[in-house]
């Protein structure tokens, strides 16, 4: 029984049929990718996990409960974060306070109206948002406003920030798209670290067949809205089908 | 002392110290000199201004932090207009239940349109407070009549109950605003120095007092973990959701507090001169008070304190500024100049205030989104760039305020 | 049947402007992505066209009549127009008689112009603000505009008559076989109504059948990928301005008979019309008029004293009443597309 069951998941838009039969589950513990080429409902199914998009049928189960219905910050209370194609964080606040918002959150629940008490007071989220900085390599950067840092950084604080409320399962959408190499590499150095340092289970979605080699235990290929096949990485590299799906190859080429 | 760090503690001593002292500071000239037309330390006018402050400070607390645009918050004042004169009709003429009753009457109007406008964002919000607004404005002109007095306006008569009062004084006339018996909004002590003549009234100390309170709540709201959050929504909404966190609650909190704001200043509105209209709650008047928030500095704890007193200061003094006057100050010039300079300055001036307010308002807008705020920081730099030229970068990597 | 009818009749001119003030402000909106505060006043400046046009006309200079004496028994001073004076009293006078709908010759290039001044001179800049920005400036656009019109003109609403064959009422009931006096209609205003259904499907036309308009509307659609053609579409963009501003004067022009002029007339249609464009779903043209119509007619159906004695004070807030409910329970309006004004 994984962390994450996801049973018979279909949606349709319009006339087009974006997921058509999904099963997958996600281990415990484990880094499960999920590839796939353009259009292959990639994206869709990871919006269908986070309260973005309702499967017309179908479950997904998170450590036995249900997301299906539920807003995307319930879904996050439960212990799901999630990081964005493109960074998604907080322009026009500093890094530090990009950091202490998740902390808030964890803390404080969805919504606490504690509009008299201060902030500078708050020692443990000041604490604990400062260590994750340091963890992050980025304390240097604190009072910087988060819009002006590089793009390889704000990348680095998304994944701080939904690190620092300790989710059991991280969704990374894309997490090295549109990246240089060098800052490819960081991510993934990055991410195998966390994976070492952290009981955490890792679900990522990627078009970059390096960044899912070097991270995957096992990897879902999807194609046309339908997993074509889930094995380890090295099965997959040889997988006629993937190959085909990928490459466009057919069996015989 | 207060909880406050130290730059916020100074900022609140200079507000108190400002509007503390309006009365020595707004009338600088003495009585009868040419420049006494610029003194402003006349009780009405000083009340206008920290009342229109106190407006201005909650509408910053919706509009600086969340960024929610809301072109409906005069229909919170004259709620609150209403409410307080109600009091004063039915149970009497003490000023505090009756600023009570005005802040929760608009906290509880201001939870009923938010719970639906803010179920919008962006312009959506903007039209659907807009539509609440003139929705009310229309009600109160027509239908709501028997609570409103339609057009005439809401006024206190002689038949009033007032049940903790007197219907009438003992020479038969209407009773007037008090803070406690025989303590009346309107008392003025005179102070005569010399030339110079200082008045200071009551009801302007209450509404300054209040002022200071409400400015100092909304410096802790700046500094809560409530208002980084509201800072959050304004940044990125998407990312607040994925972060686990509710930002409808938020929202409407910010927005009935504002709408409380709103309520106490209509509340005031109504202490100083207990009449309440229709025409409080157009949605020109919810301009002004956006007005007022942008020209001092949007998201600024100052700033709309700043911006409410700069409007309603000029307001004053270029609505009493007519051609005659000008040509007293044009008066060395040649004859020629001196008319085609009256001749030009003519159309900004008197009636043409609201003419010279748009310009401003566009000029703001356009070259200084962050106001006179922004305005002062920005000529702070300069000089301080003049003596010292190796440190003018930091200034970027400071968080915003 | 006959009072629905006529309800339907009256709703139809206020429909007309709101359609016109509504459709030049989705143009823009949908064009250049700028939420215009000061459209309102591009409507009051038409209405001003017709003023200006029709005092213009007027000017005249005073002769001595010795044939004619006053009641002091002094020779007359006539005033006679210029046009009088030139054209002969029968041309000069029905020239004068027909000021308004002249006024359209004259509002055309005016509104053009301050259209594209306007885009040009202050709009252009604001395309990269935020929304609350564009907001914030057109609105103090407007208030400079009204409080120059207010500094010319004053602050009264300014009579300005419809050419005398129009003035009058019809009856037009009895055209369609009601009893007489059922269905009594003003001819101005359906005239107006003509005029205005005229310019709406002149602009589809434009937009439909030119290739001026093919690439607007995919501007409209997607303007990156348009850009991307190597398309200026900048300048088409400044044109369509320049066309939305014409729409809104010339529907000022010819509503000044209806509702004497005044300086914040602007306004007071602005705001209506905000709720029309959200009502019909931002970005949508048709969606714009037809919402403007049935506005109209349910702010007309509403006035009716049946439904008035039922739901006092209905007639004021109705179609503000409309727009809430459809905010909420269909964000994107009546035609509104998906992504458009969406965060």
């Amino acid at each position: 029984m994984g962390i994450l069951e996801v049973k018979n998941v279909g949606k349709r838009f319009g006339g087009l049929q974006a997921l058509g039969n999904v099963n997958l589950s996600v281990a415990e513990n484990s880094v499960h990718a999920i590839i796939g080429p353009n259009g292959a409902g990639k994206s869709t199914l990871l919006n269908c996990f986070v309260g973005k998009l309702i499967p017309d049928t179908g479950s997904v189960m998170f450590d036995g409960q249900s997301v299906l219905g539920r807003k995307p910050f319930e879904i996050n209370q439960m212990g799901i974060s999630r990081v964005f194609q493109t960074p998604e964080i907080f322009g026009d606040l500093s890094v530090m306070e990009n950091m202490m918002i998740p902390c808030f959150a964890k803390r404080d629940g969805a919504f606490e109206m504690n509009a008299l008490s201060s902030v500078s007071s708050q020692r443990d989220i000041h604490e604990k948002a400062e260590q994750m900085l340091v963890d992050m390599n980025m304390a240097d950067k604190r009072h910087m406003n988060a819009a002006s840092l590089s793009r390889g950084d704000k990348r680095r604080l998304e994944i701080g920030m939904c690190l620092s409320q300790d989710p059991r399962l991280l969704l990374l959408d894309e997490p090295t798209a549109g990246m240089a190499r060098a800052d490819t590499n960081n991510t993934i150095d990055l991410l195998k670290q966390i994976k070492e340092e952290r009981d955490i289970t890792i679900a990522i979605i990627e078009h970059d067949m390096h960044v899912v080699f070097s991270l995957a235990e096992r990897i879902t290929v999807l194609a046309q809205g339908t997993p074509l096949v889930e094995d380890t990485p090295d099965n997959i590299k040889g997988h006629p089908k993937v190959r085909e799906a990928y490459l466009g190859e057919t069996a015989a080429a | 002392m207060f909880g406050l760090n130290q730059k916020d503690k100074s900022t609140l001593i200079v507000v108190a110290a400002l509007t503390l002292l309006a009365p020595f500071i707004l009338n600088p000239f003495p009585e009868g000199s040419a420049l006494a037309q610029f003194n402003a330390g006349y009780p009405d006018l000083m009340q206008r201004f920290v009342i229109f402050g106190i407006f201005a400070i909650g509408f910053n607390i919706l509009f600086g932090l969340t960024g929610y645009l809301s072109f409906g918050h005069a229909a919170f004042l004259g709620v609150g207009s209403y409410s307080a004169v109600w009091m004063f009709k039915l149970v009497g003429m003490n000023v505090l239940p009756a600023i009570t009753l005005s802040v929760i009457v608009a906290g509880l109007f201001a939870l009923l349109i938010g719970f639906v406008s803010l179920r919008r964002s962006g312009i959506y919000f903007s039209i659907l407070t807009l539509a609440f607004a003139q929705m009310s404005f229309n009600l109160a002109y027509s239908v709501l009549t028997p609570i409103t007095n339609g057009e005439t306006g809401l006024q206190l008569t002689l038949n009033d109950p007032r049940v903790l009062g007197q219907s009438a004084t003992a020479d038969g006339s209407i009773p007037v605003t008090n803070l406690l018996p025989g303590l009346e909004m309107r008392s003025t002590y005179v102070l005569d120095a010399g030339p110079w003549l200082f008045q200071f009234n009551l009801g302007y100390y209450l509404c300054a007092l209040l002022l200071l309170v409400a400015f100092y709540v909304s410096i802790r709201i700046f500094r809560s973990p409530f208002g980084m959050m509201l800072r959050a929504v304004k940044s990125n909404q998407q990312r607040m959701n994925y972060t686990g966190l509710n930002t409808r609650p938020y929202t409407l909190a910010a927005f009935v507090i504002s709408g409380m704001y709103a309520g106490l200043a209509g509340g005031l509105m109504a202490s100083m001169d207990p009449l309440a209209g229709a025409e409080r709650m157009q949605w020109t008047a919810s301009g002004e008070v956006v007005l007022m928030t942008i020209l001092g500095g949007a998201g600024t704890l100052i700033g709309p304190v700043l911006g409410a007193g700069f409007i309603k200061y000029f307001e004053n003094i270029f609505s009493k500024i007519n051609d005659n006057v000008l040509h007293g100050w044009f008066a060395i010039l040649p004859d020629g100049i001196e008319d085609f300079l009256v001749f030009v300055v003519h159309p900004f001036i008197g009636k043409g205030w609201h003419l010279t307010l748009g310009i401003l308002f566009m000029l703001v807008v356009i070259y200084l989104p962050g106001g006179l705020v922004e305005g002062g920081q920005r000529i702070g730099k300069y000089f301080k760039r003049g003596s010292d030229d190796a440190q003018s970068n930091d200034a970027s990597t400071k968080p915003a305020e | 049947m006959d009072a629905i009818l006529l309800q339907i009749l009256n709703g139809l001119d206020k429909g007309s402007a709101y359609a016109l003030i509504a459709l030049g402000l989705t143009l823009i909106f949908g064009t250049l992505g700028v939420v215009n505060f000061a459209h309102g006043a591009l409507f009051m400046i038409g209405a001003f066209c017709a003023v200006t046009v029709q005092r213009i006309f007027n000017i005249s200079f005073e002769t001595i009549d010795p044939s004619q004496k006053d009641f002091l028994g002094n020779p007359l001073k006539v005033k006679t127009t210029y046009l009088e004076h030139w054209f002969g009293p029968e041309m000069g006078g029905s020239i004068i008689d027909w000021s308004v709908p002249l006024a359209i010759l004259f509002a055309i290039p005016v509104m053009v112009a301050v259209g594209f001044i306007m885009e040009r001179g202050l709009i252009k800049h604001f395309y990269k603000r935020p929304h609350a920005d564009q907001i914030l400036v057109t609105f103090g656009l407007a208030i400079v505009l009204q409080e120059i019109i207010k500094y010319f003109y004053g602050a009264n609403p300014i009579p300005t008559g419809a050419p005398e064959v129009f003035r009058g009422s019809f009856d037009f009931g009895v055209l369609i076989g009601f009893d007489p006096n059922a269905i009594i209609y003003p001819y101005w205003r359906l005239v107006y109504f003509g005029f205005a259904a005229l310019i709406i499907s002149s602009v589809f036309a434009f937009l439909q059948f030119t290739t001026f308009g093919m690439v607007v509307r995919a501007g409209m659609a997607d303007r990156e990928t348009v850009g991307l053609l190597g398309i200026n579409i900048n300048k088409r963009f400044t044109i369509m301005f320049g066309i939305a501003a014409a729409v809104a004067g010339l529907a000022g022009v010819m509503y000044a008979p209806i509702n004497s002029p005044n300086y914040h007339m602007g306004m007071d249609f602005l705001v209506l019309s905000f709720v029309v464009v959200v009502v019909g779903g931002m970005g949508s043209l048709p969606g714009a008029v037809l919402a403007g119509f049935l506005l109209g007619v349910l702010e007309s159906f509403a006035s009716m004293n049946e439904i008035k004695s039922i739901l006092p004070g209905i007639d004021q807030i109705i179609i503000y009443v409309v727009a809430i409910i459809i905010l909420l329970t269909r964000p994107r309006g009546l035609m509104g597309r998906k992504g458009v004004m969406e965060e």
